[in-house]
């Protein structure tokens, strides 16, 4: 234990005492994140989007849209939903003004904390007003409220910035740093004494572990000072899935270094696995459009369940139950490559 | 003399390169063990099988007569040619996270003050000079207050007065009574520091014992040395044959100067002063284990 200790404080002091890699994780990654915030904070949506609900199609039946209220005005565009459940969170997040649906009894759902989504409920009660069925005493709709904070771009990409930066850390400081080792001759050093291949590998990643989540909660809560994310969830969790799914790139990378002897080669390989992650883990856009086998492929990527989680805890406020199988899926990966990692390693290569 | 480290046709081959070949020795406890040889010998090669870290093709390596087990290397200390530690560790925090390696460590203040660390204790153990860096890694070595000591070319790339400085530190262990294992080649620190040596070419062993007795056995002269030109004249030609035939000592032409392997100097140095030779660079030396093993292998140590 004490020998872990040992290594662990040896390791922290040697990312600490770096200038370089502590600039990179406390300024540049929230330069990032303000860049970001700043450059689509004025990016409104220029329209007022209604979403109308609709049957799904069924063979045979011809659609009848009876709804006309919205369909004259060129600045409304009015779009089909056929999911109620979707439809409606839509409305929660501010991504759809209003949602109405003309089945009895007529309804419409809207957002108190959208401006866009108040006027156009005027705007339908006017009309409504004015419509031949507005004598009718049966006749009126019936009005719901959807609570919900608009959900910015910032708040979406914010849990993949995070992550990415945990990506790049956990990569670079296990794996590049222990084939540096390997290189350079600490590790042959380290074999000298009575210390165990467990014990070095078990303190560099609890190293990076620690260092990691200080440096993600530092600048996690600086942001949040000037840009105040949305978080909905319970941070108890999101720092459970911070955890869970750090081990999980950490343990990616002690595989990567478990006999690489060549810095160029452990550059190489570490760039072969982030590479894919940075695009196909919904970092920065979602997948939803892209073909199902890539969906399918991002799934093999520990970035995506841990981005994910975290997204759904921080703008969904989804309880341990929700994100159980995403955290089941990184703890699985952790296992796999550590074991690997663990059976591969070699101090040195002769 | 009990032996506390055995080794029995030890040999390790790189594909086609038999680097070290069935060489068999046995270090006696308490003692300085020398491995002497070229570059390229199979030195490294040898103390890092004993060491543990790299695997033997074949044979055995018995230490205090069993083979070597976890207890190994508690009770060792390793000095690696060349050891990188970790980047940002002041030269405390190595020893200390050395010494938390080891379930036994003696007293840091001990390894300071033996090791004369006490002037760069603050600094970066990156930016320490040659010298200091050995010193410090030979702290490091006796972290765990070893019962044998590996040391392999610790004085390589030193100067002058650090080596010195660094021979008289294996001195102060050497009377704590540790087993040291000592590879070089420089054959003055293996005539000062060791009790026993063998020399290595190739993978093989061509000579054994101590420094004093390997010299007897096979010295039983002195050199006399004259530079070339000075023996030659100024054109240097070695064509003067005359000269050489007329000196009835053994005559060695070496790169550096003329050596003439005498069993009587005086008689010799009369001849060369009947020969008019110009005695300006004139030496007379006793032979030295360069000597010993360019007799054997017909090729210098260091080259």
């Amino acid at each position: 234990m004490k020998q872990i200790f040992a290594l662990w404080m040896a390791r922290n002091r040697e990312y600490y005492r770096d200038k370089g890699s502590l600039f990179w994780s406390f300024v540049a990654t929230p330069f990032i994140v303000i860049v970001l915030a700043l450059a689509f904070s004025s990016k409104g949506q220029e329209i007022f989007r209604a979403g109308q609900l609709v049957a799904p199609p069924t063979p045979g039946v011809v659609q009848t849209t009876t709804f006309n209220v919205f369909s004259n005005e060129s600045t409304i565009q009015v779009i089909d939903y056929s999911n109620l459940k979707d439809a409606i969170r839509r409305v929660q997040f501010h991504q759809l003004d209003i949602l109405v649906t003309t089945e009895e009894p007529a309804r419409y759902w809207v957002n108190p904390e959208s401006a866009k989504g108040l006027l156009l409920e005027k705007l339908l009660l006017l009309e409504a007003q004015k419509s031949p069925e507005a004598d009718d005493k049966n006749y009126h709709w019936q009005r719901e409220e959807i609570k919900g904070q608009k959900i910015r771009y910032i708040d979406w990409v914010i849990p993949g910035i995070l992550a990415m930066n945990m990506m790049f850390s956990g990569l670079w400081g296990i794996g590049y740093v222990i084939v540096r080792y390997r290189k350079n001759g600490v590790l042959k050093r380290l074999q000298a004494t009575p210390l165990t291949a467990w014990q070095f590998l078990i303190s560099q990643a609890l190293s990076r572990l620690s260092i990691m989540l200080t440096v993600t909660t530092l600048v996690f809560v600086t942001c949040n000072l000037f840009i105040d994310f949305m978080m909905v969830g319970s941070y108890l969790l999101l720092l459970l899935i911070a955890v869970v799914g750090n081990l999980a790139i950490i343990s990616m990378s002690l595989l990567m270094a478990a006999r690489t002897a060549s810095e160029e080669l452990a550059n190489g390989l570490l760039n072969l696995i982030s590479f894919p992650m940075l695009l196909l883990s919904e970092l920065w856009f979602s997948l939803d459009d892209a073909p199902q086998w890539l969906q399918d492929f991002s799934l093999l990527l520990p970035l995506t369940h841990l981005v994910k989680a975290a997204r759904n805890v921080m703008l969904e406020g989804a309880h341990l139950n929700d994100v159980a199988p995403q955290l089941i899926i990184l703890t699985l990966m952790t296992v796999l490559f550590v074991t690997l990692a663990g059976f591969l390693f070699r101090w040195h290569n002769d | 003399m009990t032996a506390i480290l055995e080794v029995r046709n030890l040999t390790k081959s790189f594909r086609s390169l038999k680097a070290v070949d069935g060489i068999s020795f046995s270090i006696p406890q308490g003692s300085c063990f020398g491995l002497l040889g070229p570059n390229g010998a199979g030195k490294t090669t040898t103390i890092e099988m004993i060491e543990g870290i790299k695997k033997p093709t074949s044979g055995d390596i018995l230490y205090k007569g069993k083979p070597r087990d976890r207890e190994f290397s508690k009770q060792t200390g390793i000095q690696f040619q060349s050891t990188a530690l970790m980047d940002y560790l002041k030269t405390r925090e190595v020893l200390e996270l050395f010494a938390q390696l080891y379930p036994y460590s003696q007293p840091i203040s001990h390894l300071i003050e033996l090791c004369q660390l006490e002037d760069f204790l603050d600094t970066y153990a990156t930016r320490l000079s040659g010298g200091q860096r050995q010193r410090l890694l030979l702290a490091v070595a006796l972290v765990n207050d070893p019962e044998i000591l590996f040391l392999d070319e610790p004085t390589t790339g030193l100067d002058p007065q650090a080596r010195r400085n660094f021979w008289s530190l294996i001195h102060e262990i050497k009377q704590r009574g540790k087993t040291v294992l000592l590879t070089t080649h420089y054959m003055e620190e293996a005539e000062l520091l060791c009790d026993q040596l063998i020399i290595m070419d190739k993978g093989k062993i061509i000579a054994d014992g101590s420094p004093e007795v390997l010299l007897h056995q096979h010295f039983n002269h002195s050199y006399v040395c004259i530079d070339r030109q000075d023996f030659y004249g100024n054109d240097g030609n070695p064509s003067n044959g005359d000269i050489i035939k007329c000196i009835s000592s053994p005559i060695e032409i070496r790169e550096d100067c003329i050596a003439i392997a005498t069993t009587a100097v005086e008689k010799t140095l009369s001849e060369l002063v009947a020969l008019n030779v110009n005695l300006r660079s004139l030496r007379v030396r006793s032979p030295s284990l360069d000597d010993l093993f360019l007799k054997l292998t017909g090729h210098h140590i260091r080259e």
